[in-house]
């Protein structure tokens, strides 16, 4: 996979850009317009699948190695199930929002608002994004039709 | 609300065509049209977190679905089992639906949500106590986030086991073969 | 009516998943049976003339601070648009995950039919 044509490969590259920022932008938004975590996610994950559609596989690799990919999918999880236990340190049950009862009750249809919902957007975000890009890349390295060549996307970690 | 209608028979007449086309390819752009409709359908019925999410997920899908189709050889496909037993899950699939269509009679008519029809619901307290009780003025993020977090937690575990799950079954057995370019 | 019309395109999908014997066309049985029950949901919650479920700065009592009544009396329901908004992105894992169930069999096997792998399997 070698990629496309420089035509596709200049558009691309500055199309990116914005299709990252706008991921963030729906991220970071969740709360005040719609958008969310979950379509956030998908398009964060979608601006790196353009760039493996125009440049081939072994350019996203540089850019976002596979480990690092598991990682911050963990990573994501991981901040998820931190915030719903700091509820339960902070505020007494699991997911208490904790922020806006207590701490940061911030103004309504403001930025800082809303206290835990959005850093779970973004914690949702990145995980949906990096999960569907690592899915994305494994069917992109078992590409031959016939034959049992499949290579081991995982086994970069593991070994 | 027409163009309502015209959207839903659109997106009716592209899965019969998905469903019944010979070429492989035709069917997924077809998916590709329902999913387009589906999307625009929701902007109709006031869901724009909805429209958002379906038409990024569409995109995502709709290239894992290309990607699994276009390289392969046998893109058209031969016909359909016997005559015999497609008569017979025709008519099977046609009684279910004579007999489930009368389900919908129960149901208020289209226009009038469920939820106004019967008192204290757990929307109704959403729509009037969201703001002030999460401070999020998209009350679908507070729903999601905070009155029904765990839902969400369970959608994270889902996905986490299928994304699992696909690259447990794509992995070969030979990773000698990744050190080879191409 | 509209809950005839998704009743029939949760059909089609049944249908196709009943009938066809190629493993894509049942994946994409599968992926009409989601679309149909996802717009049902939503259907359920709409309002004729209703407004998204998203506070804007005019929805608000400029006065008290609190919601306005043509609000309250005119928003759609945001539960099932939550439970759609979860389901839509699982659907997109294991659209994934069966994807690479057919492309794994594929290369074991070299087709897509379930008969002729039946036979293969001996």
């Amino acid at each position: 996979m070698r990629g496309m044509t420089v035509i596709v490969k200049t558009v691309s590259s500055w199309v990116k850009v914005l299709i990252f920022l706008y991921g963030v932008y729906i991220v970071v938004f969740g709360h005040l317009t719609p958008g969310g975590g979950f379509a956030g996610g998908v398009v964060l994950a979608s601006s790196y699948v353009l760039l493996m559609l125009a440049f081939g596989r072994e350019f996203v690799e540089q850019d976002l190695p596979l480990a690092l990919d598991s990682k911050l999918d963990c990573i994501g999880a991981f901040a998820f199930a931190m915030i719903a236990i700091l509820g339960l340190v902070f505020a007494g049950s699991f997911f208490a929002n904790f922020l806006y009862q207590k701490y940061l009750p911030g103004e309504p249809l403001r930025l800082i608002s809303a206290g835990t919902i959005p850093l779970s957007n973004i914690a949702i975000g990145l995980k949906v994004g990096a999960s569907l890009f690592l899915v994305f890349f494994s069917l992109s390295i078992c590409r031959r039709g016939k034959g049992v060549t499949f290579d081991s996307p995982a086994g970069q970690e593991q070994e | 609300m027409a163009v309502f209608y015209i959207l839903l028979l659109f997106v009716i007449i592209a899965a019969i065509i998905a469903v019944e086309t010979k070429n492989l390819l035709s069917a997924v752009i077809c998916v590709g049209a329902i999913g387009f409709g589906g999307s625009l359908m929701f902007l109709f019925l006031r869901a724009p977190d909805i429209a958002i999410t379906q038409i990024v997920v569409e995109v995502m899908g709709l290239i894992i679905l290309i990607r699994a189709t276009i390289s392969r050889d046998l893109t058209f496909i031969s016909g359909d089992r016997e005559f015999f037993g497609t008569v017979v899950s025709v008519v099977i699939v046609f009684v279910i639906f004579l007999a489930g269509i009368h389900v919908f009679d129960t149901l208020p008519d289209f226009g009038t949500a469920v939820f106004t029809q019967v008192p204290d619901t757990a929307s109704q307290t959403y729509i009037e106590e969201g703001l002030e009780r999460t401070g999020a003025a998209n009350l679908v993020a507070a729903v999601i986030l905070d009155f029904r977090a765990y839902d969400t937690l369970g959608e994270a575990t889902v996905l986490f086991t299928a994304i699992i799950g696909a690259m447990v079954i794509l992995r070969g057995k030979s990773r000698k073969l990744l050190e080879d370019p191409d | 009516m509209p809950y005839a019309l998704c009743f029939l395109l949760f059909m089609i999908g049944l249908y196709c998943v009943v009938v066809k014997k190629n493993m894509v066309k049942i994946v994409i049985g599968i992926l009409v049976m989601e679309y149909a029950v996802n717009l049902f949901l939503i259907m359920l919650g709409y309002r004729m003339g209703g407004v998204a479920p998203i506070v804007g700065q005019s929805e608000l009592d400029p006065s008290t601070g609190g919601l306005l009544s043509s609000f309250l009396n005119a928003s759609v329901d945001p539960l099932p648009q939550a439970l759609v908004l979860t389901s839509i992105v699982i659907s997109l894992g294991s659209l994934a995950l069966m994807i690479s169930v057919c492309v794994r069999v594929y290369g074991k096997y070299g087709t897509f039919d379930i008969t002729e792998i039946r036979r293969l399997k001996g």
